[in-house]
């Protein structure tokens, strides 16, 4: 064995203070891209067909407005649903229970399949297969019929068009093909956790509910929640396609009538990019702070978590 | 002799609070366990041994039906595991019926698996609230007592990542007391901790085992096994080789397997 100085007969070494290694590529490429986002910048300023004045002037108006309120509601009813259905769905995907796992399928399977802007213009045409739904016992009518009786199971019934109004119509679109990818990615996420953690609830005597619950869900919540971040992104953009159902009061629909009406497409193009640009920014945020949230016990960084602790006034 | 407990009249009197009959398990065409019979007496320690593909964690996890057998028979306080024997047929307990039935058996993992988005006490305190339904205070001042009787009175709001490897497991074991077993199951509780960490877990362990849980314990810690276990079971290709008291197997090992695997652990 070598033997070792004591530490404190050896007096402290300087601190190194090397010169950094010279970077010259990160100058370039700064450069370029100065001369390049100026260039950018100076064509939005001198070139008159933006029309930023007439931007200005329009982008606030009250449908405008009104079409951002609905374009909102539509993103946000429509991830409540499909969140929530996706969850549902993607429990029955892993189940034990063939019979649900072959209708989660069947629904992802589906509801992927079809586009979008063709389920929101179907949806919207669903008053010409029935004038009337009806809810009750299924078949009433038919084995009636057979037996020669009178018997009417419907317990109530709506016209087609109180129950799908356009709203209603593009909303449903929306959420139902949303709940085939949130399925798909909340499968992701319960498969991401460790099956120890199944299995240790599972000893502690937790029912399979609680186990999914408290155990499993909140854990696949860390993988769940970036790409339902970008899905509320994408749904928040494709809300424009209910214009086809047609849904007339949304966001991207009133800013092309007024462009169209007064002859300034382009401008109104840019006030819809300006708008949907800031919308996407708001969800960001909460996109972060939803994150952090989940993020609870992972990670090396003691400030973080100190700070959460603090927060959940814990010790 | 203690009374059998549950409402169910019991197969056999609780006289062990583990039996195993003939147990069988295979995994596919694969046959893990040929035929297990051992007996674990109220208050005892058992240590399980031998060589990885033995059988013997898959032994563990068959007594709490992580684990379905295929063969015999397995009893805990005197009820049958997973099943219930109506007119010499077999039929399935429900899901709800089998979580009741691993309430009284407590299990320590070697990875501990504790609950990561939870700090050591809401790790200890889950299972009496959600599935005793205790109250709130009450579930939190057992957690805390439980906590301090292993060492982490002062730990109580960490989550898992900002303990040690012998802290998560110390908190591992505190949440299988939680909820009062009958019957302790350990499978490799050291098996992945640091070498100066296993000392803390065994002392724990060894204190469990003064205050009179019946333990079984997977392991390959001679010295724990020697120590504290009451019997020693040395198994090997899905059988039990050798069975006795500690000092017994380990002085002289009768079987020529026992012997050969002793020499290559001592």
């Amino acid at each position: 064995m070598t033997s070792q100085q004591e530490p404190s007969e050896r007096a402290r070494p300087e601190t190194i203070q090397a010169v950094p290694v010279r970077r010259p590529g990160r100058w370039v490429l700064a450069a370029v891209l100065l001369v390049l986002a100026s260039q950018f910048v100076h064509m939005l300023v001198t070139n008159p067909k933006f029309q930023w004045s007439y931007i200005v002037d329009n982008a606030f108006r009250p449908p405008v407005i009104e079409g951002v309120r609905t374009s909102l509601l539509l993103t946000v009813l429509a991830m409540v649903i499909g969140v929530v259905m996706g969850i549902v769905i993607a429990i029955m995907r892993l189940s034990d229970n063939p019979i649900l796992r072959g209708v989660a399928w069947l629904y992802t399977w589906f509801f992927r399949a079809v586009p979008r802007l063709v389920l929101a213009i179907l949806f919207g045409n669903m008053g010409i297969l029935y004038a009337e739904y009806s809810f009750g016992l299924p078949f009433t009518e038919q084995f009636a019929d057979l037996l020669g009786v009178d018997v009417n199971g419907t317990l109530f019934s709506v016209d087609a068009t109180t129950l799908l109004t356009g709203f209603m119509a593009g909303l449903l679109a929306l959420a139902l093909s949303e709940a085939a990818y949130m399925a798909e990615i909340v499968r992701a996420g319960l498969l991401s956790v460790d099956p120890g953690q199944t299995e240790a609830a599972a000893a502690l005597g937790m029912s399979k509910f609680q186990i999914t619950r408290r155990i499993v869900l909140p854990q696949a919540m860390r993988v769940i929640l970036p790409p339902t971040g970008n899905e509320t992104i994408a749904m928040l953009k494709d809300t424009s396609l209910v214009a086809y159902v047609p849904v007339t009061n949304e966001l991207f629909f009133q800013l092309q009538a007024i462009g169209n009406r007064e002859f300034q497409t382009f401008p109104m193009l840019v006030a819809a990019c300006l708008w949907y640009l800031a919308l996407t920014s708001v969800l960001l945020v909460g996109q972060y702070f939803l994150e952090r949230r989940f993020a609870r016990g992972t990670g090396t960084s003691g400030q973080a978590k100190l700070r959460l602790r603090i927060m959940k006034g814990d010790h | 002799m203690t009374e059998p407990v549950g409402k169910d009249a019991p197969e056999v009197p609780a006289e062990f609070m583990v039996r195993a009959e003939n147990v069988h398990k295979s995994f596919g065409r694969v046959e893990v366990l040929k035929g297990i019979d051992l007996q674990v007496r109220p208050g005892e320690v058992m240590c399980i041994v031998g060589p990885s593909g033995s059988g013997k964690s898959t032994f563990l996890r068959c007594i709490n039906h992580l684990e379905k057998i295929n063969g015999g028979r397995l009893w805990v306080n005197g009820k049958l595991i997973g099943y219930r024997e109506k007119n010499g047929k077999l039929y399935e307990l429900k899901d709800r019926e089998v979580a009741e039935q691993r309430r009284e058996i407590g299990m320590v993992f070697q990875r501990f698996n504790l609950f990561p988005h939870m700090t050591a006490l809401e790790n200890v305190m889950e299972a009496p609230l959600r599935v005793k339904r205790r109250s709130r205070s009450e579930a939190r001042a057992r957690a805390e007592e439980l906590l301090d009787q292993v060492g982490l009175g002062g730990k109580t709001g960490n989550y898992p990542s900002q303990l040690s490897g012998g802290q998560q497991q110390r908190v591992a074991i505190a949440r299988a007391l939680a909820m009062d077993p009958a019957l302790m199951l350990f499978d490799e509780p050291t098996s992945a901790l640091d070498p100066e960490l296993v000392g803390e877990v065994l002392t724990v362990m060894q204190q469990l085992a003064a205050d009179g849980m019946t333990m079984v314990v997977v392991t390959h810690e001679m010295g724990f096994a020697r120590e504290v276990g009451d019997s020693l079971v040395f198994m090997d290709g899905g059988v039990v080789v050798e069975e006795g008291t500690p000092s017994e197997v380990l002085a002289n090992p009768s079987h020529p397997r026992t012997r050969e695997f002793f020499s290559k652990v001592l």
